[in-house]
């Protein structure tokens, strides 16, 4: 008898099966993905999860029998039945037998779970950032090593062989090096020579031969040459998403909600995809801060609301550490579309003439009561916002005051365009 | 010495922990009984320790320890996971492989007194069945099958490389779907012997290279025959019709499929082939194995070997082992397997041993014989489910089960009508009918390849002989049916006939071309 301890085996043995079954499942398990975000904490988004996929298109079909016709069966336990006895047929059925449990392939829906990872896959499948403009050639990081012709020079692994043996071959050819064949030609000669003459002369001649093969290698360490590389700076994209986001009084916690999980799935979004890119967050009230992830998403304050005050600290950020030119800048916005009388003109004018022109993509989302209806009438941000809107200017603004509606509006506003973004 | 302390030392292990040593006590000490007391005929064991993940896998790939690579198994992965994650279902303590040697897996998380009771079970209650059951011996080969899965799983991986990953789980998909008419249902002239299997497919590809010329294309062929030249009876005759084993005729016969797909068809065919068995005899398989633990247990307590306590422990999971609830019983899902199988083995024991008159009556060959071991090997050898509930389902145990038949004619507007139960006059329609239900050839759709029309556009006949009204699901049917179109590369119509003889249903299929990249013409 042998015993084995398999438990220390390679994990994932049927990770290879589990790939091929979501690549086949790919559409059922996005809507699936999709569905199963209206309903449950956004934070749990972050683990992956069960998700509920339609087994169909996945059937492994089998010729078997369907219901009806005549039946026999037996069963254990019979209490109170004599033959000949008729039992009415369960209600809700024209005939058969009595179904029992477990027996039916009604399986309509099996629950699935997803990694993480493969839970975000498919979530940001079809997302980017719009208008990736500003490429730059970064100053030391990445660099990438690109074939840049031979050198005579180089470590004995980049060898290039084909290219040392015909610059070898030339040479030899260039020298006349006597070739092996053309040695024992002669020296086959002189063995059959007979006249003692002529025999003189041709070892004269082999000597002379064997002494230039000798002078010309067969490969010279002229002849080596080596692969060369040269390292040419990778182009990085860089990258930074500001987060602006009301905190004042007037924000509701619902509100509040709505555009933390908007801000989530963003922060998901942008983590997931782009390894460069910075996140900035603002809150703001009657004044801003910048704040870490931690405080912006769990922290709790409260006070007024002064729009601009938020928008003059990303200008301010913009000019201390992203430079415009080499930066692509993003900016996403949510609110309750509140803001002070007074601040009015000056949060137009930071925007459009400030804020905009340096911005890659602005996108405002107006966070609304949950009974309210989407199409509620404009607030004061919404009106200034839409009076500054033009096609020109990046500026896409949506309104959401339902949970189920932060994904199809974080959706619109980030999906892969094909030509340049039009708000 | 105390006697507590020598009663100690006999034990083979206190506590619920354990470690490999104490396995291979435990293993030795059910060997011992097994193979001394009871009289068993085992292969070699090899005792495999998992993680619950790696028996999921196992689930997954049909419980064998390799297996070729397909999405279906990631979805049984994934169903499976998901029911055990939500504590919707255990998992099982254990798989046994019908292979020489016999491996069986064991789980990490079982206590020391589960561990004995999994290799008194699996490692020598399942192992003397798959060794010594005559279907067994007919359609498997123990010897060959881990080596034939490793040939089977490259020759996919190759194929894969070869003609490319969809392709092949096309192919794959098609034959999953006819697996269950891939079988031969009755015995050949030779032995299956998986080992020749691989060496069998080069020395076929082999041929075929060294008979190829190219020069036989342009020779030129008589004037064509006539159609109406070729008998039909005789070309029924040559392409083996009717069949019931549709893979193997598709891998013989099918004019458009590649070599590579003919292999996959093979591989699966064999595949199903050596499940056969399996499901022709789940009662007697587990209630062999479930008897062959109970008593391998009761010895060890009777020797000392196993404490009370652990005595315990082991009758409470084999009392939810042997469950079978009634029909209006809320968990009632038709018969327990090892319910029945171990209430029959225990009635046989007691039929053999201490019989009453109504047992000399109904078993004369077998009633008072003295030796219950023997009369119970004998059994397991011979017998498939089927046939062993017709001949050995007691009237005792038909009262003692309470067992009754329903008779559900949908001609019969009232209801359902009981036709039988546990009486002098009941007990033989209830275990006919009983042992009706397990037979497969019964249960199954029996469906043929009847004619194929070479002479005309090829079209492929099959007959359902679907006998009460039993018609085929429709919706599946014509998946399934899809697929064969599919691989037979021309139309296939399928025809579902009534009890007298006459069509009653028609399904046809096309094939679907595109679907099989001809990449691999070269």
């Amino acid at each position: 008898m042998h015993i084995i301890d398999r438990r220390l085996n390679p994990r994932g043995k049927s990770l290879e099966n589990r790939q091929r079954f979501l690549r086949r499942a790919k559409d059922a398990v996005q809507q699936a993905v999709r569905r199963s975000l209206q309903n449950r904490n956004i934070r749990d988004v972050l683990d992956g999860g069960e998700v509920t996929l339609p087994i169909d298109g996945m059937a492994e079909p089998s010729f078997h029998r369907g219901e009806g016709g005549l039946h026999d069966q037996v069963l254990p336990g019979n209490r109170a039945f004599v033959e000949g006895d008729i039992i009415p047929r369960p209600p809700g059925r024209g005939g058969g037998r009595p179904k029992e449990a477990g027996e039916g392939d009604g399986e309509d829906g099996f629950r699935f779970v997803l990694t993480r990872e493969e839970f975000l896959a498919v979530f940001l499948d079809d997302l980017e950032l719009p208008d990736f403009a500003k490429r730059r050639l970064s100053e030391t990081e990445e660099m990438n090593p690109i074939r840049a012709g031979f050198s005579v020079s180089g470590s004995p692994s980049n060898i290039a062989i084909a290219r040392t043996t015909r610059l070898a071959m030339m040479r030899r050819i260039a020298l006349r090096r006597p070739k092996p064949a053309e040695i024992e030609a002669l020296q086959r000669e002189i063995e059959e020579c007979d006249s003692e003459e002529k025999r003189l002369l041709l070892e004269a001649e082999l000597k002379s031969l064997t002494d230039k093969m000798r002078r010309i290698p067969y490969v010279d360490p002229v002849d080596v040459r080596y692969r060369r590389f040269e390292n040419e700076p990778k182009p990085v994209v860089k990258a930074v998403m500001f987060c602006l986001m009301d905190v004042s009084g007037s924000m509701s916690e619902h509100m509040k909600d709505l555009a933390k999980r908007f801000y989530l799935l963003l922060y998901l979004f942008l983590s997931q995809r782009y390894e460069k890119v910075e996140i900035v967050f603002i809150r703001h009230t009657e004044k801003a801060e910048e704040v870490d992830e931690e405080t912006f998403f769990y922290g709790q304050t409260t006070g007024g609301t002064l729009v601009s005050s938020a928008l003059a600290a990303m200008r301010g950020i913009i000019a201390e550490r992203f430079d415009p030119t080499e930066w692509n800048i993003y900016a996403a916005q949510a609110s309750d579309g509140d803001n002070s009388y007074r601040d009015e003109s000056a949060t137009g004018h930071l925007l459009q003439h400030e804020i905009l022109p340096l911005c890659q993509y602005f996108a405002y989302i107006e966070v609304g009561e949950e009974e309210s209806d989407s199409s509620m009438s404009s607030s004061p941000l919404w009106s200034l916002y839409e009076s500054i809107r033009s096609e020109l200017l990046p500026l896409a603004m949506r309104k959401v005051c339902r949970k189920n509606e932060i994904f199809p509006v974080f959706h619109e506003l980030f999906q892969k365009r094909q030509a340049k973004a039009t708000p | 010495m105390t006697k507590v302390a020598r009663q100690k030392e006999r034990l083979l292990f206190d506590g619920a922990d354990w470690d490999f040593a104490t396995l291979q006590r435990i293993h030795d000490a059910c060997e011992e009984i097994a193979l001394g007391e009871l009289g068993l005929d085992v292969y070699p064991n090899q005792i495999e320790v998992i993680t619950a993940e790696q028996m999921l896998d196992a689930y997954s790939s049909t419980g064998m320890p390799l297996f070729y690579r397909h999405w279906s198994f990631g979805k049984h992965f994934a169903h499976h996971e998901a029911f055990y994650r939500r504590g919707m279902r255990d998992l099982a303590y254990e798989i046994v492989i019908n292979s020489s040697p016999c491996i069986s897996y064991l789980m990490e998380e079982n206590t020391a007194t589960m561990q004995t009771l999994v290799i008194a079970h699996a490692a020598f209650g399942h192992n003397h069945f798959f060794k010594n059951n005559y279907l067994f011996k007919l359609w498997t080969d123990a010897e060959g099958i881990l080596d034939y899965l490793d040939f089977a799983k490259g020759y996919i991986t190759r194929c894969e490389e070869r003609y490319g990953e969809v392709a092949v789980e096309r192919t794959l998909d098609a034959a999953h779907a006819l697996m269950s008419h891939g079988v031969h249902r009755y015995a050949g002239k030779t032995k299956v012997d998986l080992r020749q299997e691989e060496k069998r497919q080069q020395e076929r590809r082999v041929h075929e290279e060294q008979v190829f010329n190219d020069l036989w294309r342009t020779v030129p062929t008589g004037p064509k025959r006539n159609a109406t030249d070729i008998d039909i009876e005789k070309r029924r005759a040559a392409l083996g019709l009717p069949q019931d084993n549709i893979l193997y005729f598709l891998e013989k016969s099918a004019p458009r499929l590649r070599p590579w797909q003919r292999e996959i068809l093979r591989i699966v065919r064999h595949v199903a082939q050596y499940f056969h068995p399996q499901r022709q005899t789940k009662v007697m398989n587990e209630g062999t194995a479930t008897y062959v633990h109970y008593k391998i247990m009761e010895r060890l307590h009777e020797r000392g070997q196993l404490s009370d306590g652990h005595y315990f422990e082991f009758l409470k999971s084999h009392t939810n082992v042997v469950f079978q609830p009634a029909y209006d019983d809320r968990r009632f899902s038709g018969f327990n397997p090892y319910a029945l199988g171990f209430a029959m083995m225990r009635d046989i024991e007691r039929i053999v041993t201490n019989p009453t008159n109504e047992d000399r009556d109904w078993f004369p060959d077998i009633a008072g014989k003295g030796d219950a071991m023997e009369v119970l090997r004998g059994i397991w050898a011979d017998y498939r489910d089927e046939s062993f509930i017709s001949q050995f389902l007691s009237p005792r145990l038909i009262r003692q089960w309470r067992l009754f038949q329903l008779h559900d004619d949908p001609e019969i507007d009232e209801g359902i009508l009981v036709s039988a139960i546990h009486d002098e006059r009941g007990y033989k329609y209830v275990r006919r009918q009983l042992a009706r239900e397990y037979d497969i050839g019964w249960t199954d759709p029996g469906i043929d390849i009847v004619d194929v029309d070479l002479a005309g556009d090829r079209r492929l006949l099959l007959q359902h002989r679907a006998p009460n009204d039993w018609f085929l699901e429709e919706h599946e049917a014509k998946l399934v049916l899809q697929h064969l179109a599919d691989l037979w590369g021309y139309d296939v119509l399928l025809q579902e006939v009534d009890d007298a003889g006459g069509v009653v249903k028609e399904h046809v299929a096309h094939p679907r071309h595109a679907l099989y990249s001809d990449r691999s013409v070269a």
